[in-house]
This record gives C-alpha cells, structure tokens and sequence, in this order.
C-alpha cells in the first residue's frame, strides 16, 4: 500500500488510511457508479429499442378508408342476369372503382392526371368491392357506398408521416393528389379504420394489402415439427443419458457433441439443412417440414440441457423409494423421475420454440423467403416465417413497410414475451424443490 | 387414401391394439392380474409395438424412395431412340416435363405424344404404388396385432421385451446429437472440398480481393471471380470487435453491481429486465440497426464533419454488442458468483473497500471464468447474421475505419445461397468454404471457452 511515511519516521499504519481514505472511498463511489451506469445503459438500450419499434409500428393497426359511390353497373358485373358466380366473379371491378373516382372528381379530364387520380385508392380496392358484389347481387345495377383501402401513399399521408412542406420533388405524393385527399376529408369520405387486413392477408407488393397471416400459419407448422422432434428427442436423450447409461466413451462423446452444438451459429444448421435435407434427401424448397428439421436440431441442445438439470434435481430417495417397492427400472423413471422433472423439461421445452419462433438465419438458406401471398396448408406448402417475413418488410423501400415491419415486429415480441412468461409461471408454479 | 389418412388409420390401428392387448392380458387369468408376469399395461404396449412400428417404418421408407423408384421405372420405359445420347442435364429436363405433365401442370411440349405416354406410365405406376402401400403397411399393422396378441400368456416376460425397445429408443433418440454433428461437417467439407478444386485453398486464405462473381459465358466482361477471404475475416472481426467494445464493459459492470451492490430487490426486478435483450430475435435488432442506429449515425457523423456510410461497421457493431450484453453479464454473474464469499470476507476483514475487494481479489479470481465467457460472447458475435446482413454492407472492403461499410463472412453466405443455386459453381460453393471455417473458428473457441470455465470451476469446488 501507499507506504510514503519513509524510513526515519515511525511508519503510523492509522494515519496513512486516514490519508488516503477520503480518496479511496471516492474510488468506491465512482466504481458503484460505474456499475449503475451499466446497469442503467442496458436497461436504457432496451427502452430505446422498444420504444423505437412501437413508436414506428402502432399506426399500423389502423388504414385509411376511402369511402366510394359504386355504380354496379349490371352490364358489367352480370351482363346475362344469369348470376353465375363465375361470371361475376371475373368482372372489371377495378374499372367500376376508377369510373367512381372520376364521377366524384369531374373536373378531372386529362390522362396523366387520372392516373394519379386512380392512384388515391389500393389497387386491391376491386377485390372489396367484388367481395361486397358476390355477398349481396341484389345490389347489382344499384349504387352502393363501400370502404375500400387508401392507397398507402395516402395512408401515409393521413397518419402524417409525410412532411406536407417539402418541395413536390422530394415526396412520393403530389400537390394535386393531396388536394384531392383534403378534399375527401372535407366530405367526411376518408377514415381511418382497424386494419383487419394485415392479420388476415398473406404478403403482398402493396402494403395495405400486406398481412401477417399466412407468416403466422408457416410459423405454426414449423414450430409444430420443431416440438414434436425436438420434444421427443430431446427428452429421451436426457433421460438416457442421466437415468440409463453408465459413463463411458461413448456419452462423453455424446456430451461433447451436445455442447457443441449449443454453440454452432444458427447458420450453419441453414447450410446442413440445405445440403443434407435439400440437396441430399430431395426434400422441396421453402416447406415447414425442412423448417421444423433445421430448427429442430437447433433447440434440441436447449432442451436437452434444460432436461438434464431437471432429471438431476429429482432426488435419489424417489428413485430408491420407486425400486424398493418392485419397480423396474424403465417404470421407475417413467412413472416416478419423469413426472416430477415434467415442469423443468416443459420450462426449456418452450424457452427453446420461443428461440426457433424469433430464429431466421437458418431459414434463409434453405428457401423460406419465398414471396407467399396465399397462407400455407400444410407442412408440405411453400411458407415463410414471422421472422423472415420481417425481414423482407424492413427491405422494402415504401415508408408504408417500415410501419408493418414494426407491427410484425410487436406481434412477434408478444408471442416471445408470453412463451417466456409461461416458462417463468410454470418454473413458479410446479417447480418443487427438495 | 391419401398420406394422412392413411397414417391416421395406422395410428387408430396401433391404439386400438394397445386396448385389445389390455383386454386379452385381463381375460387370460380371469381378472386375476397377480398372475401375470407382466402388468396388463405392457401387454397393451407389446401389441401397439407390433401393430405400430413394423407399419410405420414400410410407410415412412415407402413414402421416401416411392419418388426415385417410379421414375427410374419411368425412364427405364422410355424408348431407346428419345433417350439416347441425352445428357444428365437433358434427361433432368425430360423428367421435370414428365412430372409437370403427371401433376397436371401446363409445359412446353404438351403436345408430344411420347411424353403423354410417359406421364400415364408415371400416373399408373403412382396409382398402383399408393394401392400396394395401403394394402401392405395395413396388413403388416393387421398382421402384427394378430401375432403379438398369442403371446398374451401369464408367463411371457413382455415386460421385458417392451423395455429393451424403450431402451434402443432412448439410444437411438441420443445419437441424434452425434449424427447432427457428423451432418454438418459432412455437409460443409464435401461441398467445400470441390470448391477448393476450383479455387487454391491459399488464395482463399489469404487473397486480399473478394468478388465472387462468376462468368455465365467465357467472354463476359468483367466475371473474373475473386475469392480471397481476408476483407470478410477482417470485416467480421471489426464488428465483432466493436460489438465487444460495448458488451463487455456494461455486461461485466451491470453483473457486478446486481452481485455485489444491488439490494435483493433490484436486482430480482432488473435482471430478467436485461435478460429480455438476449430474448429480443436478432430480426428485430438487425432492424433497428438498419433504421434507427444507422441513420442516427450517419445524421450525427455529419454534423460532425464526418463521411459515414448509411451501413456502417459501428451501427451493426453497436447493435450487436447490445445484443450480447446480456449474454456476457449472465456469464460473469456465474463466474463472480462461484468465487468462494470466505475469500471477499478476508479482503473486507483486511479493510479494503467493496470496489478494492471487487477490482483486486474477486476479479482476478474469477478472471479466467470471464475470459471463457467473453471468447463464448466473441463466438457469438463472429457467427451472428441477421444484424450484420440487415444492417452492414454487401461490398468486402478491407479497412480498419468503423465509419466505412464493411461485409462479413455470414453476409456473405447468405447473399451467396439465398436465391437461385447451382451446385457446380465456386459461387455457391464459396458459401459453404466460408460456412466452414465459421464452424471450425467458433468450436475452436468455444472448445477452448468451456475448458478455460471447467478448470476454473474445479479450482473452487
């Protein structure tokens, strides 16, 4: 320590702490001050990306409305009067849209700006309104009023994220459009709505069109495969290795494995999928089944991990208890082991669907980034997942994307943050200690 | 019968034998269950087993090669003069029309006659396949049930025979692990061998250029593929570094404080707080780097007179390290935490201050336990990519400045396989070279990581 007393004097141990002690004690509230600063700097980053995310996401569960007077005209829509649902079904209802915009702005004549006059309404503004005809073709050769979705120029527009002040160049929309959309406000024919749409529709070019749904299904039968293999596996790997095997070569080389293969990056389980699953196998692109497969692999470490510590916190009196009154071996832990470490091996069980449900990289490489507009039906049809879905949202350059990508974004959070509160409830709830 | 179905019908077969089996198991000894050797559960299991797993294995092997097997039997049936002389290519391409013809997709050459002739052949040959299946995988489930259910005997020891086949799943189920392993090095050596065939290992390892694109035709301009992998190794270490910067001192500081400062409560509230970073999808965050750090960067390095690129190596680098806090913190927490308390007692006891036992006793104990833990966290960094593909560059620049674009090695296999794939070009394969020596880098750390914790463990337990 800070021995400067020097040799001539007595060395006074007390008054070189008193010295120094005012300093060292500035160190020891520095020192915890550094550490609150971590702790606050991480809590911070997590604040910060949270609110960055719903702050850009949370207008995405409302679109603009248009609300149109359409002319159905009979001609048209059912020219025979057969009400055939073919028929009806193939009619130029996109035509019948553009023929209202133009009745509700007459003084609209040249072609150019007729084009951007269409341009105010989705182009999937005919199927709502096709929707509406086949509900009820009593309506045919009527005028109705129907909603139909905005184009997402002018839904961003309505929710403000364009900057009305900037020079004409530097917007995606016009003066002249804009007036119009005023216009339709002055006359109460744009609202903005809950948008159903983005948790029914599949992915589309057009974001307010684009919806989660059939992301969702692709997730869903992905995890499906992922929880039947991994589960089973998994499971009955921990059991025999804690329960049935003798320690020898062989598991420590099983051992190994599963610690390494924790920590493999997830890539490369996307590289055995494509090469062993695809290419080898000839097993199809883009499917659920090789999905589940890869993921399956993935979390079987996590599961196997999570298992093997619940089996170890059983007490031996129960294994002992079980034997002593005759049962066998296999009844023993079936009967006896498996059960009390149920509630541990679900907690992992979930911790591990909720990494495969957040887990993309893998998926890229074997073709799950297909454009899917239709939602899959089963686990051998072409899907994406959420997390990829996310990922071709935050590419597309529309500012209408960035706000769906944050909105999946938040979908996606909330499945994770209750999965990983189940596991805590359940790890709460049943976890018995001895 | 469809696939499903038919699977369903096995499954409904298999329980139903399990309840016969039971039954029989009772009416055997006249209710008197004492005199069984086996309790009637395992007689039930012994007929699923037999009704059950001999069915499900002709079904799954049926269902696997019935594809290669038809369409073998398909080319075998085609006249000699449409298949000789044809290529591997050109044959490829005539059984694709075949099929497309068979499923009732529209192609090119509908109107050839030979090919119609072919996919009828197929459609048959598919439609006497699916009947032989049925036919076969519910009379071995029939089959089975009937002969297991005569070694319903008092004396039969099935209790026996239905555990040993428990016990070779548990083995099989436990191999899993091995064979997964052997998949991925299998899987990335073969592919990466050939393209060591076509580009020398060393100017893979040492080339300073990396364009890989390749020439489609002999005379393209500008196709001469380059694969010289130092920019992606130096890219993926500048932002692993980066990433680092940021995880290290704020994990190793936040365990710290929550270990040794922080009342119970706090820290009972805190840490699952900084514990929900690491269950945030590396999605989200390869978003926020892409649309929030990155511009804020950008915004701010001009303000300041600075050139930064809108896909820096600091943006995905920062993203990243805020991604690994929480793995770095929870790992240091373990380690600090196995320091045995009679050593920080001794240190207090001298009069040392909390921040002086901390800085001088406790960490240099636990020392070695963070580096296992922070070479673990670099492990990490080296192989995470959805940040680093949303967030960093395409193009491989070998530079030091964290203001500058740079690519990785995950980038770099993803844009590499993700869309179309032709297995005989370096292109592709380059992926696979790259995926390699991803695999081997992070096992050799992670080997050494694990080592370094389990030495340091022993030495205070």
């Amino acid at each position: 320590m800070n021995n400067r007393g020097g040799a001539d004097m007595p060395v006074d141990t007390t008054q070189i702490i008193k010295r120094t002690l005012a300093r060292r004690y500035r160190r020891e509230a520095r020192f915890r001050r550094m550490g609150l600063f971590a702790v606050v700097l991480g809590l911070a980053f997590l604040s910060l990306l949270l609110f960055s995310i719903v702050s850009k996401g949370y207008t995405a569960f409302w679109q603009t409305f248009v609300l149109m007077d359409v002319h159905l005209d009979a001609g048209v829509i059912d020219p025979e009067g057969t009400l055939d649902q073919e028929v009806m079904f193939a009619a130029d209802y996109g035509g019948m849209i553009k023929a209202s915009l133009r009745d509700t702005f007459p003084e609209v004549t040249q072609r150019r700006e007729k084009r951007d006059l269409y341009r105010l309404v989705s182009s999937g503004a005919g199927f709502y309104l096709r929707e509406e005809v086949l509900q009820n073709p009593d309506a045919i050769g009527k005028t109705i009023q129907i909603w139909v979705p905005a184009d997402d120029d002018v839904d961003m527009l309505m929710k403000g994220h364009f900057d009305r002040d900037k020079p004409e160049e530097d917007r995606r929309i016009k003066d002249q459009q804009i007036a119009w959309v005023d216009r339709l406000v002055d006359q109460n024919r744009i609202e903005l709505r809950f948008n159903t749409t983005f948790f029914t529709a599949g992915d589309s070019r057009e974001p307010e069109l684009a919806g989660i749904w059939a992301a969702v299904c692709g997730s869903f039968f992905t995890l499906v495969i992922t929880l039947l293999l991994a589960f089973t596996m998994g499971v009955a790997t921990a059991v025999y290795l804690e329960e049935f095997t003798p320690k020898n070569r062989w598991t420590d080389l099983i051992e190994v494995n599963i610690n390494n293969l924790a920590a493999v990056p997830s890539i490369v389980y996307g590289l055995l999928g494509l090469a062993v699953f695809i290419n080898f196998f000839g097993l199809p692109r883009s499917v659920p089944l090789v999905g589940g497969l890869v993921l399956a692999l993935m979390t079987l470490p996590t599961i196997i991990i999570a298992s093997r510590a619940a089996l170890k916190s059983v007490p031996p009196s129960i294994r002992d208890a079980a034997l002593g009154v005759g049962a066998s071996k296999t009844e023993m832990v079936f009967h006896h082991v498996l059960p009390q470490a149920m509630p541990g091996m679900l907690t992992g069980t979930i911790i591990g669907m909720a990494q495969a449900l957040g887990e993309s990289a893998p998926l890229l490489m074997i073709g799950m980034v297909a454009f899917i507009a239709d939602a899959p039906g089963g686990f051998t049809d072409p899907s994406t997942v959420l997390p990829v879905q996310i990922y071709l949202w935050a590419d597309s350059p529309e500012r209408a994307f960035v706000e769906r990508t944050s909105a999946a974004i938040m979908i996606l959070l909330a499945f994770l943050f209750s999965m990983n509160g189940l596991a805590v409830l359940l790890r709460k709830r049943f976890e018995r200690r001895w | 019968m469809s696939t499903p179905a038919l699977a369903l019908a096995v499954a409904l077969l298999t329980i139903l034998g399990y309840w016969i089996g039971r039954r029989r198991s009772f009416a055997v000894v006249a209710n008197d269950t004492s005199k069984l050797h086996s309790r009637p559960t395992y007689h039930g299991f012994y007929v699923a087993i037999w009704c059950g797993i001999p069915a499900a294995f002709v079904f799954f092997f049926w269902v696997l090669f019935e594809g290669y097997l038809i369409t073998d039997l398909v080319v075998a049936g085609l006249p000699e003069s449409v298949v000789g002389g044809l290529s591997a290519d050109r044959m490829n391409l005539v059984v694709n029309d075949i099929l497309n013809l068979a499923s009732g997709n529209i192609v090119a050459t509908e109107s050839d006659p030979m090919l119609r002739a072919a996919a009828d052949h197929y459609i048959q040959l598919q439609s006497m396949s699916r009947v032989a299946l049925v036919v076969l995988v519910l009379s071995l489930a029939v089959a089975g049930m009937g002969l297991s259910l005569r070694a319903v005997q008092p004396h039969n020891r099935v209790r026996n025979r239905v555990e040993r086949v428990v016990q070779i799943f548990l083995i099989g189920s436990s191999t899993i692990a091995v064979f997964a392993t052997i998949g991925i090095v299998l899987s990335v050596l073969f592919e990466a061998i050939r393209f060591f065939e076509a580009v020398p290992l060393s100017e893979f390892l040492f080339g300073l250029q990396w364009s890989p694109q390749m020439a489609i035709r002999e005379d393209q301009v500008g196709s001469s593929g380059a694969f010289g992998a130092i920019p992606l190794f130096a890219g993926t270490l500048l932002i692993s570094f980066i990433a680092m910067l940021v995880a290290v001192p704020v994990g190793l500081m936040s365990a710290i404080y929550l270990g040794e400062y922080a009342s119970r409560k706090v820290r009972a509230l805190v840490k699952p707080l900084l514990e929900v970073l690491a269950g945030i999808p590396t999605v989200v965050y390869g978003f926020f780097a892409a649309l929030t750090v990155a511009p804020f960067i950008r915004d701010n390095g001009s303000l300041l007179g600075l050139d930064v690129s809108s896909e820096s190596a600091l943006a995905a680098g920062l993203v990243m390290g805020i991604m690994i806090i929480p793995f770095v913190s929870s790992l240091s927490d373990d380690v600090i935490n196995a320091v045995p308390q009679a050593m920080r007692d001794g240190s207090e006891a001298l009069g040392a201050t909390r921040s002086e036992t901390i800085k001088k006793v406790v960490i240099p104990a636990a020392l070695p336990g963070i580096v296992g833990g922070i070479l673990l966290a670099v492990s990490r960094a080296i192989g995470e990519t959805m940040i680093v593909v949303m967030a960093a560059g395409l193009a491989a620049n070998l530079t030091a400045n964290p203001l500058e674009a740079v690519t990785t090695v995950t980038v770099q296999i993803v844009t590499l396989l993700v869309g179309d794939q032709e297995f005989d070009s370096p292109k592709t394969l380059a992926a696979f070279a790259l995926g390699l020596m991803l695999f081997i880098v992070t096992l050799v750390l992670n080997v050494i990581a694990l080592h370094v914790v389990r030495r340091y463990r022993e030495q205070y337990e």
